[in-house]
């Protein structure tokens, strides 16, 4: 009886894991476009992301 | 038809034909100077890459920017307002470009710093045609970066309307609700197992876990996700209306209540299981329906169309102004291409101006010194300068477009789903209620047992899910075919439509060719080359297709050239003296027949003919007016003269109503009348001049060539290219109905099933929990499957 409310406590907990993962990426803009990241990767010599710091844009 | 069989080379940038083969470097043809210049600019800093990513990847360049055009980007109240963030070195920009499309657009824009190396980054948004760029304001400038992308041919489109407020985002607030939902959902399902298939009667207290652990992950549910419904139906019933979201909202919270109470007495596990499915389903198809819209702007108003900043003259020298700063009696310098801004008096300069966007007449009209110009026309030819007599938002045209129609009532609930529903909830209601009388005689327990099961197994969700996917497939559908509505009760709008108006102007036809015929004595090759000689010296559009129209280049020396603005040209080409322009010009009298835009030539003071032009009608458009015409009923109204009347009058027979020389006014009227003799219209135009027209229709679509760009405010918007399509896309819009009306046909027999075991209170949870998915996933089903076949059918994409 126990081992049921373990794996009831690791399969819930792991699912929580896949939302939060799921809700971070909507808020890291992962859906915003999803067109550019897969033309992105195939070009060769890859665009000089070159930012001196990382500032948060405040909008 | 003549079939042309010589091959025109394709510009190497823009894959346009080529009329000129006088311009190529390293082999390559181009299609014009500017595209040529991209080219060399990209060639130098190695970057053709660009053109061998995709073929011909570039815009058509043959539309010159003109040079100090962003020279407002320096203004400091300008910038400011298009800035996203900047500190002591750095400037974070978004530039909107509508030219992005393909994988070659993506690759050269991110590259931008190999162009100029105070670019620290770019990135590209590729939905929504954006690029934010990052760069060091020191050494580089707004309006040089602005001037770097006009120069690779992407300029960026900035408009009044962007200024001073961000774009908004994607609406996240509903994926997160998805995305919660669709988390307790599976796992209310894992743990509804037990009750479904039994537990041992030793494990009892387990049961009890289950079940609180279910009501626990149905709570989120209950409060975040579903607030999305609350909301809408809140907002209808404020109206005194019962939505769509009504029963849903009643389904919900009956089934948690009852869910509750069974938990909390310990009689059963509850249906948090359903109530959770149910949200998580509409939900989705929300998302799906929002997505399709993400790019699409219904709502512009004048000052997406307007310049950002004009060129004010005052004592100090030219100066560049916002618009809400322009004052009366300011004068403004008015370039080449540039829209006018407000009503004024022209002070300087002759005024050639292409008024095509408020009035749909294809010619420009000349306007000397001292005339009044209206806001809207575009100045062709040398610049001008105006007094303004009108404040922007006084003009003419702004007042056009910011006139609010009273008597427009467009009920936004009158879908027949509403109906439909609301029939629904009402018989429900009743049979819940005579279930209750009866067990209440009977046998009082099972009273409330069945009342509920009614309320649970009835809840109209069937109906609205099928409603609510059929809608989004079919917009889906449409969009793929460049048919962009602004919502899904526009389809069934569309489905209803018995009369079809057309602008003409930009609509039927496309603006920019003109089909000429020279009607006349055959001209020998020496007269055609002197024809050619005199038009070329003029700006005037149909001296210009004149020219193109006599094709051969010619080095024949025109003296004594002379124009006679809103008459014609005349000068001494070879010796012989060569007049063209109209008829009262050269003839020296005026017939009464109208010919629509007729160009008469005369050699040595003898006619030798005149040139007819024509109107270039889009590509398969008669045969789509001829098919509709057998439909609908169709209208005709132009802003423009009435040459083209014999040719719609043989297309489209008699019982066509075609009205000329509309104002924005009398279309708008025009769509009042037919309105009130009972038809549904639909109106297809294109202008600044149909705007009116558009709104006071039952459906007004937009026809634009590129879809980010100059809609009026519309319920749809169409690409160009797709107006042949329109028969086929209205049929599927007319499927949309008999889809939702099979998938609801069927709901209502799962009804049926379901409610004659639960009034007899023999419905055990089982059963529902069974009967509740399988109803849900094969009308999915049927809806997919039916509105794929029918947008088959059609032969659409």
């Amino acid at each position: 009886m126990n081992v049921i409310i373990l794996l009831l406590i690791a399969s819930v907990s792991v699912a929580a894991l896949f939302l939060a993962a799921f809700i971070w990426s909507v808020k890291n803009g992962q859906f915003e476009d999803d067109v550019a990241p897969a033309v992105r990767i195939l070009f060769d010599d890859k665009p000089a992301v070159k930012r001196e710091a990382e500032v948060k844009i405040e909008l | 038809m003549s079939i042309v069989t010589t091959i025109t080379p394709k510009c190497y940038h823009c894959g346009e034909d080529c009329l000129t083969d006088s311009i190529h470097v390293h082999e390559k043809d181009f299609c014009c100077n500017g595209c040529k210049m991209v080219y060399e600019i990209l060639n130098q800093n190695g970057m053709c890459d660009y053109y061998s990513i995709s073929n011909n990847p570039g815009t058509s360049q043959k539309v010159k920017v003109r040079e100090d055009k962003f020279s407002f980007l320096d203004d400091e109240k300008i910038s400011r307002s298009l800035v996203q963030f900047t500190d002591e070195t750095q400037t974070h920009v978004t530039f909107y470009l509508p030219q992005i499309h393909c994988s070659s657009c993506l690759w050269l824009l991110e590259n931008l710093h190999k162009l100029e190396e105070n670019i620290l980054s770019s990135k590209v948004n590729f939905e929504k045609k954006e690029v934010d760029i990052i760069f060091h304001h020191r050494s580089c400038s707004l309006r040089k970066v602005a001037e770097l992308l006009t120069a690779i041919g992407y300029e960026p489109y900035i408009s009044f309307n962007d200024m001073g407020k961000k774009t908004p985002g994607y609406n996240r607030s509903k994926i997160y609700k998805l995305g919660v939902a669709g988390f307790c959902f599976s796992n209310i399902m894992l743990m509804s197992f037990p009750e479904y298939f039994g537990i041992d009667v030793k494990e009892q207290s387990l049961l009890h876990l289950f079940r609180y652990g279910n009501l626990l992950l149905s709570l989120p549910v209950f409060f975040y996700s579903a607030s999305e419904f609350y909301i809408s139906a809140w907002k209808s019933l404020k109206h005194k209306f019962l939505n769509i979201d009504a029963p849903i909202v009643l389904a919900v919270w009956v089934t948690f209540a009852r869910s509750l109470y069974e938990v909390f007495s310990g009689t059963g596990g509850g249906y948090f299981d359903s109530m959770s499915g149910i949200v998580f389903f509409m939900l989705a198809g929300r998302v799906l329906q929002d997505k399709t819209y993400r790019q699409l702007s219904f709502e512009r108003d004048y000052t997406s169309y307007f310049p950002v900043a004009v060129t004010r003259l005052s004592e100090e020298g030219a100066q560049s102004v916002s618009l809400p700063d322009i004052a009366l009696n300011d004068t403004l310098l008015i370039h080449n291409e540039e829209l006018i801004p407000a009503d004024g008096i022209i002070t300087r300069g002759k005024a050639l101006i292409d008024y095509s966007f408020v009035t749909g007449e294809s010619l420009p009209v000349e306007k000397e010194m001292g005339e009044i110009v209206y806001a809207g026309g575009k100045q062709t030819g040398a610049n001008i300068e105006i007094l303004v007599i009108k404040e922007v938002a006084q003009s003419y045209l702004t007042k056009l477009w910011n006139r609010k129609d009273e008597d427009r009532t467009k009920d936004e609930e009158r879908s027949f789903v509403h109906l439909l529903s609301r029939y629904f909830t009402w018989i429900l209601l009743t049979i819940a209620t005579i279930a209750a009388v009866y067990w209440y005689m009977h046998d009082v327990a099972k009273m409330w047992n069945a009342v509920t099961a009614v309320m649970i197994i009835a809840c109209p969700c069937a109906l609205l899910l099928s409603n609510t996917f059929t809608n989004g497939n079919i917009l889906r559908r449409l969009g793929r075919n460049h048919l962009y509505l602004r919502n899904a009760q526009v389809i069934e709008d569309i489905a209803a439509a018995d009369c079809i108006v057309f602008d003409k102007t930009g609509t039927l036809t496309t603006g920019l060719y003109q089909d000429i015929v020279f009607e006349g004595s055959l001209l020998t090759a020496g007269q055609k080359k002197r024809i050619a000689a005199l038009a070329s010296q003029s700006t005037h559009p149909l001296s210009k297709a004149i020219s193109v129209w006599a094709g051969e280049k010619t080095n024949l020396p025109v003296h004594n050239y002379r124009e006679f603005p809103g008459k014609g040209i005349e000068g001494l080409v070879n010796g012989e003296l060569v007049s063209m322009g109209s008829e009262a010009f050269i003839t020296q009298q005026i017939s009464a027949s109208n010919d629509g835009s007729v160009v008469y030539v005369a050699i040595e003071e003898k006619i030798v003919g005149r040139f007819k032009f024509h109107n270039h009608y889009r590509e398969q458009v008669p045969e789509m007016l001829q098919q509709l015409g057998k439909r609908y009923r169709l209208a005709v109204l132009s802003g423009d003269n009435a040459g083209e009347q014999p040719y719609l009058r043989k297309l489209l027979g008699y019982e066509t109503t075609l009205l000329f020389n509309q104002q924005p006014a009398d279309k708008l009227e025009a769509i009042r009348q037919l309105q009130k003799a009972g038809k549904k219209v639909m109106m297809v135009g294109d202008g600044l001049n149909d705007a009116g027209a558009l709104l006071q229709a039952d459906i007004g679509i937009a026809v634009s060539e590129n879809n980010n760009n100059f809609t009026p405010a519309s319920d749809a918007i169409l690409s160009a290219a797709q107006l042949p399509q329109l028969v086929h896309l209205i049929q599927l819009c007319k499927a949309n109905k008999k889809v939702v009306m099979a998938a609801f046909v069927i709901s209502v027999l799962y009804n049926i099933i379901g409610i004659s075991f639960a009034v007899q209170g023999v419905l055990s949870p089982m059963i529902a929990a069974i009967l509740m998915p399988c109803s849900s996933i094969s009308i999915l089903i049927i809806t997919f499957g039916m509105s794929n076949y029918f947008g088959f059918r059609e032969h659409l994409k």
